[in-house]
């Protein structure tokens, strides 16, 4: 189950939310003719092992697109933005990724 | 049998002022309240309480936890019967009753046991190599009677009568273990502020401080705890309470038992989803079995278990005991076993012993061996003696109880399941959790403290870590100490003799010479050796059986443990019941249901609903006909000859305003909608990025900067959160809102010949003349006070209308519309007949729509003309989309009288072989009344021509039609209808 923190909803289960993909292509100009520039965005992907930026939409919420970013290989979410507004880095807080031994 | 035979006359946990009733295979026995149904059984003397999965050998109780293997039983009858439940784990209830599992005729005498003679036959790999091999043959005959053998409980076939729950919970800290170091971390974390929840699987708080003496100072310190916290008002402390599961984001899987839930009138199960900000893992260990020949006869226990049923449940269980131990620990089972009257014979496996244990066994007449292990044992459904091997040569002790410690597995199994691997530990020979997450902590015996005096100090140390974690600081008081004896971990580890019936999984009656033989074969990664041998693969999931049997390979491989691996971990920690993660989500409750505002009067009036997605449509009328394929087509001529009324209320409804909402629509439906006039609608086609068509719908242009759109009713959900995607992450420049107001519309669509009389009738104060309401044309007015809208649009090719008003007036307006419609011969028709009228125009819907199929597919490339812009425009040019042979949009007609065409059939070309993929397939079929033959629509390959001949082959229902391909519009292809 992850919990994304939504920022209009607070934290919620990830079943409210609706996967949109990968946030990290750039959409082509809705004019854009470049074939290229369409492929790319429509079907390559990097599938990366670690930290990857992608859309979700709290469906049964907000209804906001958001950014979030996900480790792929442990689900710690590193950040939640919406997506209307320009991604801002976020300082790393306690709730950061990196699995620290602890007892 | 005499009641209670075992019973100690006093002591224990138990309230023997209770006496509670309850049967065993149907022999009445008596226990107390306080008691798990194995300790009752133990104390009524009963010893066997079980058939062995493969070789039906005798088996008694062997733990006194959840990591049971042998004592399953089955509670319950018809559509409460629930098998394969570990006795040690059951709360005593008055009236349980509880049977015995995998045993015919009977426990004492079982047939199968027999399977016993023919072992060698079933090693390791049997099933495999009978099954792949060249004796395969013989296994198709054999597997029968080898299913019928091999096996535990029978589960229920009725449906379960009892009502199970499923409840979402949230906490600050969870605790995971209710033992001295979970009780020490919710002391911690309670006092600094924190929301606690405790989580215990035993219905009573303490852990092993339960297996302590009654009146000792573990005792006093658990009840000091105890009370401390449950005067928090924040901590809830949850007994009978497992987590199961561990989950992302530090969620929690927990189930609650009540087996006595019919008593108390509970949910029988309840499966809790806890979001926690923090979690303490404090799950304790399980002890390790030895490893030696006929170790799995009735009186074999481990050796905590036998401390835990004297002084918990004060039951002895045998009176002649020998321990056999590689560690310390199962020294204070023989104390106390001798201190409660039993003769005790001591077996270390070290030849070194300390001083201190020496003089308290000698004090306590305790008969010591050191270097010496036992051998081999004699007994068939209970022990008799052991035969002890050691420097000194072998010696046979008689017993009717054998105690065996082989040292400690800390609990990593719920830390494991996120795929964090066990870490190995050479001081403790055993694994501990990898390194933990954020906000993941561990305490006591999961991270290798196993004294009491560990647990209490580092699970203290992690409730003010957890707390801390949810930024709760409050100081907190010292921790209460517990002295507790300091006990070495195992120093020596057992490695298992693989000769003889030794087993490593009692439970999967995997033995060491299985594992021997595993080896030889080849199969030496941990992996292969669980598939191989099915070792861990039971109920019990290899708790006691995986490091013996880790331990066991890494010798035959000459490797460490570390190199030898551990398998991998997966929820459920215990076995869950179905119900319980359904909880109330059953039957009619299983998804929601959508009714649209006139479902009462569909109901009222014969319909017969079908479920489309989560709504409920009406099919058919069942007074137009007695089946649906009678009533669809006589529903087609009333909308063909005189008027039809037909909810359309599912459809997607959209708002879509703003300065820019004209711009929005033309980009995303693949035709124009800028020059769209105020006051008109259009149909339109979206595509997906990738050029495929998406869906379609209407959209009405309400005013300069307000447009009314609709979709399919499969897609309204998709298209809705595409135009907010579009919007919030791509056009964020446009000023334009969108809003679903699907379920504040009702939708009537009126269509036929006599349609506009019958609007007329029902709305008389609106002009309906084709001037004021042309084709294609909109107006808006009033019903009952709420908005009306009423839009002229054709589906089946007849003049039509649809009607909007306001959801709570849907009802009163469609009774107005069959009232005033009746003399005009108006009738409802439902979605069968409106699926066949679109088939006859030859339009396009779901099935054809499918994911798959462009413009040019479905003939709809005329509509785009030269644009560009929209979304999916480049990706549609792909050459591969432009190929001449792809499947296209066609009519079909049948040419066979008294046959019919069937959707999903696969379409040949006249004398092709009928196999593989063919040239196309029907999508759609109906009957067309106004041609009198069954027609359909197919994707067919360009290269089959119109006029010519096909082959439509349904293997399913053994069909072989021919039919003539022809255009998809059968009827009125000049739309003069639309105007009729």
């Amino acid at each position: 189950m992850l919990r994304i923190d939504c920022p209009c909803c607070g934290p919620r289960d990830h079943d409210e939310f609706r996967y949109g993909g990968d946030a990290s292509v750039t959409r082509p100009a809705h004019d854009d003719s470049d074939f290229e520039a369409w492929y790319r965005y429509v079907f390559v992907r990097k599938n990366p092992a670690g930290a990857h930026r992608e859309h979700w939409q709290h469906v049964l919420g907000c209804r906001q697109w958001l950014i979030v970013e996900r480790d792929t290989r442990n689900h710690a979410i590193a950040s939640v933005a919406l997506a209307r507004k320009p991604p801002t880095k976020q300082p790393p807080t306690n709730k950061s990724p990196a699995r620290k031994p602890s007892r | 049998m005499s009641s209670n035979s075992k019973r100690l006359a006093e002591g224990g946990r138990i309230d023997r002022g209770r006496p509670l009733e309850f049967s065993f295979d149907g022999s009445k026995l008596t226990g107390f309240q306080g008691d798990t149904l194995a300790s009752a059984l133990l104390a009524n003397g009963v010893s066997l309480v079980g058939r062995s999965f493969k070789y039906h050998r005798p088996r008694g109780i062997f733990s006194a936890g959840a990591e049971e293997p042998n004592a399953l039983v089955t509670l319950g009858t018809g559509g409460r019967r629930e098998p394969n439940l570990p006795a040690t784990m059951l709360e005593l209830a008055d009236g349980m009753g509880a049977e015995s599992q995998n045993r015919w005729p009977s426990l004492a005498f079982d047939v199968q046991s027999l399977n016993s003679l023919f072992a060698p036959f079933l090693s390791a790999g049997f099933y495999y190599k009978t099954f792949m091999g060249p004796t395969r043959r013989a296994w198709m005959f054999y597997e029968h009677f080898i299913r019928k053998a091999a096996g535990l409980g029978k589960a229920a076939i009725e449906p379960d009568p009892d009502r199970y729950e499923v409840r979402h919970a949230f906490a600050d800290v969870a605790i995971v273990g209710g033992g001295p170091a979970g009780l020490s971390a919710a002391r911690a974390a309670a006092n600094a502020g924190a929301r606690v929840a405790l989580i215990e699987q035993d219905f009573e708080f303490g852990g092993q401080i339960l297996s302590e003496r009654p009146g000792s100072e573990a005792a006093a310190w658990l009840q000091a705890v105890e009370a401390e916290l449950e005067g928090f008002g924040d901590v809830s402390l949850m007994a009978r309470t497992t987590a199961v599961g561990l989950y992302d984001g530090n969620v929690l899987g927990l189930v609650e038992r009540r087996d006595d839930a019919q008593a108390v009138g509970q949910a029988r199960q309840a499966f809790t989803i806890l979001r926690a900000g923090a979690i303490v893992f404090a799950g304790g260990a399980i002890e390790r079995p030895l490893v030696f020949s006929n170790n799995d006869r009735p009186g074999v226990m481990l050796a905590s278990a036998v401390r835990t049923y004297v002084n918990r449940f004060a039951v002895l269980p045998g009176r002649k005991a020998v321990v056999a131990t590689t560690n310390d620990g199962a020294w204070r089972t023989a104390f106390d076993l001798a201190a409660a009257g039993a003769q005790v014979t001591l077996a270390d496996l070290r030849a070194t012993l300390a001083p201190a244990l020496q003089a308290e066994a000698s004090r306590l007449g305790i008969a010591v061996h050191a270097g010496t292990h036992i051998a081999d044992l004699r007994g068939g459904r209970a022990v008799m003696a052991a035969r002890l091997a050691g420097a000194g040569g072998e010696t046979e002790v008689d017993c009717d109880l054998v105690c065996v410690s082989g040292g400690w597995s800390p609990t990593v199994h719920l830390t494991s399941q996120l795929g964090v691997k066990p870490v190995y530990r050479e001081d403790i020979d055993g694994f501990v959790p990898g390194p933990f997450a954020a906000g993941q902590f561990g305490a006591g015996s999961v991270v290798g403290g196993f004294t009491t005096a560990e647990a209490i100090e580092t699970g203290h140390r992690a409730g003010i870590g957890a707390a801390s974690y949810c930024g709760k600081t409050k100081p907190v008081p010292a921790a209460l100490e517990l002295q507790s004896a300091k006990l070495p971990a195992a120093a020596f580890r057992n490695i298992p003799a693989a000769r003889g019936k030794a087993f490593v999984d009692i439970q999967m009656d995997v033995t060491a010479g299985d594992i021997a033989l595993a080896h030889r074969e080849g199969y030496e990664s941990v992996e292969h050796l669980k598939r191989y041998t099915t070792l861990g693969m039971g109920t019990d999931q290899g708790k006691t059986s995986n490091f013996p049997a880790l331990s066991a390979m890494a010798a035959l491989r000459g490797a460490t443990i570390p190199e030898t691996g551990t398998t991998t971990f997966r929820p459920p920690y215990t076995p869950v019941a179905i119900g319980a993660l359904a909880g109330r989500a059953i039957g009619r409750h299983f998804k929601p249901i959508r009714r649209t505002p006139m479902h009462d009067w569909h109901i009222a009036n014969g319909a017969d609903m079908l479920e489309v997605g989560l709504w409920m449509r009406p099919y058919f009328y069942r007074g137009a006909g007695r089946d649906v394929n009678e009533a669809y087509v006589a529903e087609m001529r009333f909308v063909r000859e005189a008027a039809g009324l037909m909810d359309i209320s599912t459809l997607g409804k959209i708002d879509v305003q703003g300065p820019d909402a004209a711009t929005l629509l033309d980009r995303v439906y693949a035709n124009g909608f800028a020059k769209l006039p105020v006051g008109r609608a259009r149909y339109g086609v979206m595509l997906r990025d990738d050029g495929i068509v998406f869906d379609d719908g209407t959209t009405t242009r309400l005013g300069e900067q307000r447009f009314f759109m609709t979709t399919s009713t499969a897609k309204a959900a998709d298209v809705t959160s595409r135009l907010e995607f579009l919007l919030d992450t791509a056009w964020r420049d446009l000023r334009v809102a969108v809003s679903s107001v699907t379920d504040e519309w009702a939708a009537m669509s009126v269509a036929g010949p006599r349609s506009r009389q019958v609007l007329a009738a029902a709305f008389p104060a609106l002009d309906l003349s084709n001037e004021a309401l042309p084709h294609m044309g909109v107006i808006e007015g009033e019903f009952d006070g709420r908005a009306l809208r009423i839009i002229r649009l054709s589906y089946s090719g007849e003049r039509a209308y649809e009607v909007y008003v306001g959801a709570s007036a849907g009802e009163a307006a469609w009774g107005r519309l069959v009232e005033v419609g009746e003399p005009f011969g108006l009738r409802p028709y439902g979605v069968e007949a409106l699926g066949a009228l679109r088939v006859e125009k030859g339009h396009v819907a779901g099935p054809e729509i499918d994911g798959r199929t462009t413009l040019d597919d479905l003939g709809l490339g005329r509509m785009v003309g030269k644009r560009s812009g929209f979304v999916g425009d480049v990706l549609r040019r792909r050459p591969a989309l432009g190929e001449p042979n792809r499947q296209r949009l066609v009519g079909l007609k049948c040419l066979e009288a008294g046959k019919r065409l069937s959707g999903g059939a696969i379409l040949f070309k006249q004398g092709q072989t009928r196999q593989g993929h063919g040239r196309g397939r029907i999508t759609s079929v109906t009957y067309s009344p106004t041609l009198g033959a069954y027609v359909g629509l197919a994707l067919l390959a360009g290269d089959v021509a119109m006029g010519e001949e096909v082959v439509a082959v349904h293997r399913m229902k053994n069909e072989a039609v021919r039919a003539h391909v022809v255009s998809p519009v059968f009827l009125d292809p000049e739309g003069e209808r639309l105007h009729g």
